[in-house]
C-alpha cells in the first residue's frame, strides 16, 4: 500500500535538515512531487530558501533526510536535474546555442537529439536572431531566457527555479512568467520554483509550499486549482493571494 | 542647414555615423604617425645642431645606415644583423613557450586542486622572489653560455607571470557557472575544462603580455654577461668599443621586436578572447 503511493511520486524528500555549524536552517522538511508538478516555494526573506534550493540540486549535502527521484537518492549524475539561478549563469565565452547545448553536452546525449532540442528551444523562445550572440550582448531578460531555456532542453527530471525573475520590472516578469508556464506545459517537466514573490506563486503554482522563518519548515501546503490563463485581478486569485500572504506573517 | 538635419533618413544617419566613425580612425592614425616622426625630427636636430655630444647620441640617418650595413657586414661584433636577431629570438622564444606550456596549465592546476595547490605552493614561493638573473653563474656552469642557459633563465622570468595569472584568472571562476556544471551533472574535471579554463582566459592573456616583456627584459641582461651573439651581446660589443650607433641600433631592433610579437599576442587573443570584443 504504502510503496504504491510512493510510485506516484516523481520526487520525495524526507527529513531535510541541515546545519551549518549551530546555525539550524532547515528543519526536518519533508514533501513529495508528482511527475509534471509545479511547485512554488514561498517564506519569509532569509529563511533559507537558497540552503533549500542547493540541497535539492546536492551543491551542499544535507545534515540529515534525504531526496529521492523516482524512488533513488538523487545524483545530479545519474539523474537529469537543472537549475535556473538568481544570478545571471549564462557561460559567457558561449554564444546563445553553445550555450542551449551546453548541459546536454555534459550529459553527453548523441549530437542529433541535442541539434533537435536546441532548434525546438530556439523556436520555442523566438531566438532566431541571437542564435550566434554572446550573452553580454542581449538584455538581462533575453539572457536570462536563455538560462531557462538551456534548463528546459535538458528535459530534467527535476527543475528548481530559484527567483529567477528577482531583478526584473512587472511588466517584464508578468510576461516571462507566461513563458515559463508554456515552457511547462509544452514539456510536461516537473517544476520547484523558489520565490519570495507571493503573487507570483500563486500566478504560477499548482500548489505553494510555504515556509516558516529559520530554522525553515513546512508551515502549510496551499493548492491552487485556478484555471489559466490566471487574471490578478479575480476575486479568487486576490483571496488566495491574500490567505498565503496571512500565513508568511503570522507564524 | 537645420532643415536638412532634420529630414534624415535613419540609413542616413546610420551612413553619417558610420562615416564619423572612419574620420575618427583616420585622425588618429595620423596622430601616430605624427608622434613618430616627430620624435625623429627631434632627435635629429638635438644631433644636427650638436646640442648633444656626438659620442653620446648618433643621427637617425646614421643609424639606419648601420641597420643597412649590418645587414651583410659582422663587424665589430662579429655576427650580421641577422644572426643577432634570430640568436635572441630562438632563445627568447624557447623559453618563453616554455614558460607558457608549463606555467599556464601548473597555475590552472594549481587554482583549481587545493591538494596540488599546497603540494606546490611551497616550491614555487621560495621560486618566485628570485630574480631570475641571479641564475646566471649557475645556468652557465650547468650548460654553458649556449642557448640552453639563456633560454632557462628567460623561462623563469616568463614562468612566474603566467603561473600567477593562470592561477588568480582560474580562481576567479564564479561560483554560480561551476554550480551551473555541477548541477548538470559534470564531474569535477570537466567544471575545471569547460568551465574553469574558459572563464581565467582574460587573465591568463594578462600573464601571458606580461610575460613576454619578462621574457625580453632577461634576454637582454642574459647576453650581456654570457653569449657569443645575439642583440643583448651586440649593444655591449657597441659599448665596449664606444659605438653608439650600434647600441642604439640594438636597442631599435630590440623595440620594434616587441611591438611585433605584441602584436601576434593581441592578434591569438582576439581569436581566444573573440566573445570579449563583439
Amino acid at each position: 500500500m504504502e510503496n504504491m503511493e510512493k510510485q506516484e511520486y516523481k520526487v520525495r524528500v524526507e527529513h531535510l535538515t541541515k546545519y551549518f555549524g549551530n546555525l539550524h536552517v532547515l528543519d526536518d522538511v519533508s514533501f513529495n512531487i508528482k511527475k509534471g508538478e509545479f511547485l512554488c516555494v514561498v517564506g519569509p526573506t532569509g529563511c533559507g530558501k537558497t540552503t533549500f534550493l542547493n540541497l535539492l540540486t546536492r551543491i551542499y549535502m544535507p545534515t540529515k533526510g534525504q531526496l529521492y527521484i523516482d524512488n533513488e537518492p538523487a545524483d545530479p549524475k545519474k539523474h537529469n536535474l537543472a537549475v535556473v539561478f538568481q544570478e545571471p549563469s549564462s557561460m559567457p565565452w558561449l554564444t546563445v546555442e553553445q550555450n542551449l547545448r551546453f548541459g546536454m553536452e555534459i550529459k553527453k546525449l548523441p549530437k542529433d537529439e541535442i541539434d533537435r532540442r536546441v532548434e525546438n528551444m530556439i523556436s520555442l523562445l523566438g531566438l532566431e536572431e541571437f542564435r550566434d550572440k554572446y550573452p553580454h550582448q542581449l538584455s538581462v531578460s533575453t539572457a536570462q531566457r536563455i538560462i531557462i531555456g538551456r534548463a528546459f532542453a535538458m528535459q530534467p527530471d527535476l527543475l528548481l527555479m530559484d527567483e529567477p525573475y528577482g531583478q526584473m520590472d512587472i511588466k517584464l516578469r508578468f510576461y516571462l512568467e507566461d513563458e515559463v508556464i508554456r515552457l511547462w506545459k509544452e514539456t510536461g517537466t516537473t517544476v520547484i520554483f523558489i520565490t519570495h514573490n507571493i503573487e507570483e506563486a500563486v500566478y504560477l503554482a499548482e500548489r505553494v509550499l510555504i515556509l516558516t522563518n529559520k530554522p525553515a519548515k513546512i508551515k502549510e501546503e496551499v493548492k491552487i486549482d485556478l484555471p489559466r490563463p490566471r487574471d490578478v485581478t479575480a476575486p479568487e486569485f486576490i483571496k488566495l493571494r491574500n490567505y498565503v500572504t496571512d500565513q508568511i506573517k503570522w507564524w | 542647414m537645420k532643415d536638412s538635419s532634420v529630414a534624415m533618413t535613419n540609413e542616413q544617419m546610420v551612413a553619417n555615423v558610420k562615416a564619423g566613425q572612419k574620420r575618427i580612425r583616420y585622425r588618429d592614425t595620423i596622430l601616430s604617425v605624427c608622434a613618430l616622426l616627430l620624435f625623429l625630427i627631434i632627435w635629429e636636430c638635438l644631433v644636427m645642431f650638436e646640442l648633444v655630444d656626438s659620442r653620446k647620441l648618433c643621427s637617425v640617418l646614421e643609424v639606419l645606415k648601420l641597420f643597412i650595413v649590418k645587414l651583410s657586414d659582422p663587424n665589430p661584433d662579429g655576427s650580421v644583423l641577422l644572426v643577432n636577431i634570430w640568436s635572441s629570438l630562438e632563445v627568447a622564444l624557447t623559453g618563453y613557450l616554455l614558460a607558457l606550456v608549463i606555467g599556464i596549465p601548473l597555475g590552472w592546476l594549481m587554482g583549481w586542486y587545493r591538494g596540488f595547490d599546497a603540494f606546490m605552493r611551497p616550491i614555487f614561493e621560495i621560486i618566485r622572489p628570485i630574480p631570475p638573473v641571479s641564475w646566471i653563474p649557475l645556468t652557465i656552469v650547468w650548460m654553458g653560455i649556449g642557448l640552453q642557459s639563456k633560454a632557462f633563465i628567460v623561462f623563469f622570468s616568463a614562468f612566474v607571470p603566467c603561473l600567477i595569472n593562470s592561477y588568480t584568472g582560474i580562481r576567479q571562476t564564479k561560483e554560480v557557472l561551476i554550480n551551473v556544471g555541477k548541477t548538470f551533472g559534470a564531474s569535477n574535471f570537466t567544471c575545471f575544462w569547460k568551465v574553469g579554463i574558459p572563464s581565467s582566459m582574460t587573465m591568463t592573456f594578462a600573464g601571458i603580455k606580461v610575460a613576454i616583456g619578462n621574457a625580453w627584459a632577461t634576454l637582454v641582461a642574459a647576453e650581456m654577461l654570457a653569449a657569443s651573439s645575439g642583440l643583448g651581446y651586440m649593444i655591449l660589443m657597441g659599448r665596449n668599443y664606444g659605438r653608439v650607433d650600434l647600441v642604439i641600433l640594438g636597442i631599435v631592433v630590440i623595440g620594434v621586436l616587441g611591438v611585433i610579437i605584441s602584436f601576434l599576442i593581441a592578434s591569438c587573443e582576439n581569436i581566444v578572447l573573440r566573445w570579449k570584443k563583439v
